[in-house]
């Protein structure tokens, strides 16, 4: 095993405590961190902490406990404030995760900024998530949602993207580092331009959060979401950061208790933003457990961290490279720790199978990117995603459970 | 290898998977429909003549893993002949051991019996049941894609 000496990798491993556990007499080596990432101890507890010692509803009671879970909710919020760069905690919107983070800001943005004729740019490597809730928006508004190109080796093609960037362009919405093919995009770049038209600029953030230190006000976007389950935090928890003015000018997404200031039948005013966001009880101990996963990120620090999956998936790309009709799809220069490949003879899904009998987890399948799959002439790939504590161990079981699979299905 | 995936990927059905049999379009099918699993990208389209109430032939074009191509592939094979009720008959006793819902039939299924390790995996009840439910829709002529999901 190759580690920087910085890097403990048994000690990472020792606090996740699903690493240990054994599922037909072995351990899993957990490569789906892309669909959904292990939690460490601290998140564990953290969250457990909440429940034993300070659990109510938020906001609202007079009673002591209501006070500690509000201050639990309300410090989880400055510390994301601090983990995405904000500039302040009431830009920080907690949602179920970036699918809501998105819906919110395409039916709200949209509603708000999109009249007949203007036009959304997305890519061609958007997850259905990112695609879905805009041609929702689109169909409400009359805006017409666009698509630029994705070259062959999957990175966003700058001129397709220019080319149709225009005047009409009222809103441009990317992923970040793209869920299917671990692609890190240009967003510096992409920012400068949408704002030379005066777009909006969206950023879907999920893949991004768990492997490169955000800073959304040096990125020179207005939205930016993202999941907690893909940081190693619970899943049912998010953000959605979002510019102060913007989100004091964009109509409320749902409506209920905690998002008003008064109601009557007659005229109902809203609350000011992050409230004005968070109809309802909210999930009131996911953020706590969000922040506890900044906090063990930043512990071991995220440049770290991405070093450590970028050899373990530089390694992963040499040895599958060695297994003859394996093609990689994907092979952006600025990439995350993503490996999504096909097997010539062997679908996707028989992979998945064969390897989860070698006890390898990874995902088989479209990945939610319909579009970027019929990109790339493919019904489906096979991912292995890599997390903080993927050993070069464990790449070699992937490698020999593919070597299983080709015994078996090659004639 | 272990002994599970044996029982998964019996040998007829790597056999059917790599060579499937019936496959192409068929210029004499008085039925069609297609099937289409969006969990795992898998497509077919069936094609059948159906003549005084009994299958005279059926072929399948499409794309998907071993379990679903092999599945199409010896349901052409076991369709052919049938009267149609006995057809729908052999669709629901499939999708019962498949399912792993009582004991299979073993009489009624013959060869596909091979798919009987199917239950054990429940991600691939439904590679397994997409041509037969496809077989159904072509049959009624219900004409919509058959989705397993």
């Amino acid at each position: 095993m190759i580690s920087a000496p910085a890097y403990d990798l048994e000690k990472v491993r020792a606090d996740f405590p699903i690493l240990s556990e054994e599922v037909r007499g072995q351990r899993i080596a957990y490569l789906d961190n892309a669909a959904s990432s292990q939690k460490p101890r601290a998140v564990l507890d953290a969250v457990d902490h909440v429940y034993e010692t300070g659990y109510a509803n938020i906001h609202r009671g007079v009673h002591i406990l209501s006070e500690r879970a509000t201050e639990h909710y309300e410090r989880s919020r400055r510390r994301m404030a601090r983990f995405v760069g904000a500039q302040s905690a009431d830009e920080v919107i907690f949602v179920r995760g970036t699918t809501e983070g998105l819906n919110l800001v395409a039916s709200s943005l949209g509603r708000y900024a999109l009249r007949e004729g203007d036009e959304v740019l997305l890519t061609g490597m958007e997850h259905h998530s990112n695609i879905v809730p805009w041609q929702m928006v689109a169909e409400l508004t009359g805006a017409k949602v666009l698509a630029a190109p994705v070259t062959d080796r999957g990175e966003l093609d700058m001129d397709g993207f220019r080319a149709l960037l225009s005047d009409r362009t009222r809103i441009v919405s990317v992923v970040h580092v793209s869920n299917a093919l671990g692609t890190v995009n240009p967003v510096d770049e992409i920012a400068r331009l949408a704002k030379q038209r005066g777009a909006y600029l969206v950023l879907d953030g999920a893949q991004a959060a768990p492997h490169l230190r955000l800073d959304v006000q040096a990125l020179g976007c207005d939205f930016y979401c993202l999941s907690g389950h893909k940081m190693y935090g619970p899943s049912g928890i998010g953000v959605l950061w979002g510019k102060k003015r913007l989100l004091e000018a964009i109509p409320p997404y749902q409506g209920g208790g905690e998002m008003i200031r008064t109601v009557s039948f007659e005229r109902t005013t809203y609350a000011e933003p992050p409230a004005k966001f968070e109809a309802g009880t909210p999930n009131i101990a996911g953020p706590v457990g969000l922040a506890a996963a900044a906090d063990y990120l930043d512990a071991l620090g995220i440049p770290e961290v991405a070093e450590h999956e970028a050899r373990v998936r530089e390694y992963a790309e040499s040895r599958l490279a060695e297994i003859p009709g394996l093609r990689v799809v994907g092979t952006a220069r600025e990439k995350a720790a993503v490996v999504s490949f096909v097997v010539d003879g062997v679908h996707p899904h028989d992979l998945g199978t064969v390897l989860d009998q070698e006890g390898v987890a990874v995902r088989t399948g479209h990945h939610c990117t319909q579009p970027l799959m019929e990109r790339f002439g493919v019904p489906a790939t096979a991912r292995a995603s890599f997390g903080l504590y993927n050993t070069e161990a464990e790449v070699e079981r992937l490698a020999a459970g593919l070597g299983t699979a080709l015994e078996l299905f090659r004639p | 290898m272990n002994d599970a995936l044996r029982d998964l990927y019996r040998e007829v059905i790597l056999d059917h998977s790599r060579r499937p049999r019936n496959y192409g379009a068929m210029d004499a099918a008085n039925r069609q429909s297609d099937g289409f699993n969006p969990l795992c990208g898998d497509r077919l389209r069936l094609f059948l003549r159906v003549e005084d109430g009994a299958v005279r032939q059926a072929s399948f074009v499409g794309d998907g893993c071993a379990i679903s191509t092999a599945s199409a592939s010896l349901l052409t094979e076991a369709a052919r002949g049938l009267p149609v009720e006995e057809a729908l008959t052999l669709v629901e006793s499939f999708r019962r051991m498949v399912a792993g819902e009582g004991e299979p039939n073993g009489e009624a299924l013959g060869k596909l019996a091979v798919f009987q390790g199917v239950r054990d995996y429940p991600t691939r009840v439904k590679c397994a049941t997409l041509a037969w439910h496809t077989l159904r829709a072509a049959i009624e002529q219900s004409g919509e894609t058959v989705k397993t999901e």
